[in-house]
């Protein structure tokens, strides 16, 4: 395997953007160029990750290609993926000897729709697509499932909220952030039966963007890079009827496949946009609870940009490896409801 | 066991009893409608504010001095913000065209066939989609020096269908030498347009 590391990850976030992709982006692709000195015609490889489902217009990832600087042409992909899976791409691409450095960017700019009902649009469209089941509601009826099996109690939820909230106190992107207590978080009512508020994603616009790099440029424009020693993405059945919504098995072979638990992980940022859902990639994922800081960053619950909160992950677990923070980090990314697909990645200072 | 490998994996499913006899369903509709609120961005809304003026606006980029309509906010050829606004004539000429034959929904007033262009505006490094009208479809060519026929002043708004068609001005043909990249060294905008 050839060595890859992320040498540099950027984001930007919060409720709305009144700017377009391109003005939204440019400054988060810039960031990262600025940090490495790599320039457009230092990157052999730019892939990004977006829906046109958010924009609510056809193929507009291709005007968001202006903010990379394309012309003269540059070699550029893209997936109607979270960004992390267009990492996943480029990682690929480098193993493969077609590139030295990439640039991957994952973005959403969620605000100008319903994204509760526009995530609707990708159930199945024979059983579950005619109910317009919402976002939330699907999450809800999986809470519900581990809870009367006693997978989670709505307190454990509540201490997930607290926890991230509380983490998240120390990243500036961070959407939801506070000192709240548990008892005081499970007084509040209901949004969506059984969850409440603190249980549901802080829906955010913004998007990332990291640089990956081989080893021969990796330690030149990087101190300490975070080294991708692998990267795995599974997806369980489309069909939510022939699912078990306690259970996200992808993401435990994709896990397995990586040997993630065959040594101490000292932080993992899992891409749970719900409280029952780390709860439910923890177990997934073997983490254990008392060794590995579980996203320190404050997670998507507490700023989850469609598109971009995978990249987020991998970018924030990269970033503490970076800072010396962490040696050996988990980084985990979902897209689907109730976790269909997921991609683990295991990096090392 | 069989060693059929197209055979079911799942026994074949029994209906309960009142689903039994009853008219299989063939196809399942799921129409979907989403309501968007989208803004156009700094630069777009400079660019669709002018549009009810009757202004086409552009933008330069800081290191080339191309012009890009309309405006994105960052120029493809650097990937610098663009700061600079540049207003641009409603005259250019025709860089490329499509002859459609079916009917844009709305547009009842367009006479079938149609044609779209791609018109490169005085001034301008890229080109400006729109619709050519007022000569014959199989008229229509590359060069084609062309203006910008305006809606009725009291039907502007801030949208770039306030142009709604370019008509040709009679001069003559602008002779399209040869295509080049955009961002191809030493050309600047204004070479591009070689009177014939």
């Amino acid at each position: 395997m050839i060595d890859v590391a992320v040498v540099a990850y950027a984001a930007r976030q919060q409720p709305v953007f009144d700017e377009n992709e391109i003005e939204m982006m440019a400054p988060v692709i810039e960031d990262v160029r600025v940090a490495t000195g790599l320039g457009p015609d230092d990157l052999d490889f730019t892939c990004s990750g977006s829906s046109d489902f958010l924009a609510g217009a056809a193929f507009s990832f291709v005007m968001t290609v202006d903010a990379t600087r394309p012309v003269p042409p540059i070699v550029e992909s893209h997936v109607e993926m979270d960004g992390a899976w267009a990492l996943y791409e480029a990682w690929v691409k480098l193993q493969l000897g077609e590139a030295k450095t990439a640039l991957i960017y994952g973005y959403g700019k969620s605000s100008p729709g319903s994204l509760r009902d526009v995530l609707a649009t990708q159930l199945d469209p024979y059983a579950a697509g005619p109910l317009k089941a919402d976002a939330f509601g699907i999450a809800g009826l999986q809470a519900r499932y581990m809870l009367d099996a006693g997978d989670v109690t709505e307190a454990r939820m509540a201490e997930i909220a607290a926890r991230s909230m509380a983490s998240a106190e120390s990243n500036p992107l961070s959407i939801r952030k506070g000192t709240r207590r548990v008892e005081e978080l499970l007084a509040e009512p209901y949004l969506h039966d059984p969850l409440r508020a603190h249980d549901v994603p802080a829906r955010a616009d913004g998007g990332a963007a990291v640089i990956l790099a081989t080893r021969e440029v990796a330690e030149r424009v990087c101190e300490r890079p975070a080294w991708v020693r692998g990267i795995d993405h599974r997806m369980d059945i489309h069909h939510l009827g022939a699912r078990d919504p306690r259970r996200a098995p992808s993401a435990a072979i994709a896990a397995q496949a990586l040997a993630v638990t065959a040594d101490k992980i000292d932080v993992a940022e899992l891409d749970a946009p719900f409280t029952h859902q780390e709860a439910l990639l923890a177990t997934e994922l073997g983490l254990d609870s008392e060794a590995t800081t579980i996203n320190p960053s404050g997670g998507s619950l507490c700023g989850h940009v469609m598109m971009g909160a995978g990249l987020t992950r991998i970018g924030e677990a990269a970033a503490r490896i970076h800072r010396g923070e962490a040696d050996r980090a988990v980084a985990h990314a979902t897209s689907g409801p109730w976790l269909q697909q997921n991609l683990v990645a295991v990096m090392e200072g | 066991m069989t060693d059929d490998p197209l055979a079911p994996v799942a026994p074949p499913v029994q209906l309960p009893p009142r689903l039994q006899g009853v008219e299989a369903v063939q196809s399942v509709r799921t129409p979907f409608r989403l309501e968007y609120h989208a803004s156009s961005g700094q630069h777009m809304a400079a660019f669709l504010r002018a549009m009810k003026q009757k202004q086409i606006l552009g933008e330069r980029c800081p290191t080339t001095g191309q012009v890009f309509v309309p405006p994105r906010g960052v120029t493809p050829t650097s990937g610098l913000e663009t700061t600079e606004l540049v207003e641009l004539p409603d005259t250019g000429y025709v860089e490329s065209f499509c002859i459609t034959r079916v009917p844009i929904p709305g547009r009842d007033d367009l006479e079938l066939p149609y044609v779209s262009a791609w018109v490169v505006l005085d001034g301008a490094s890229v080109g400006f989609i729109g619709l050519v009208a007022g000569i014959p479809a199989d008229e229509v060519r590359l060069g084609l020096r062309v203006k910008a026929v305006w809606r009725p002043d009291e039907e502007l708004r801030e949208t770039a269908d306030n142009i709604h068609h370019w008509a040709p001005t009679g001069e003559a043909d602008v002779r399209i030498a040869s295509y080049e990249l955009i961002g191809a060294p030493g050309r600047p905008p204004a070479e591009r347009q070689v009177r014939a």
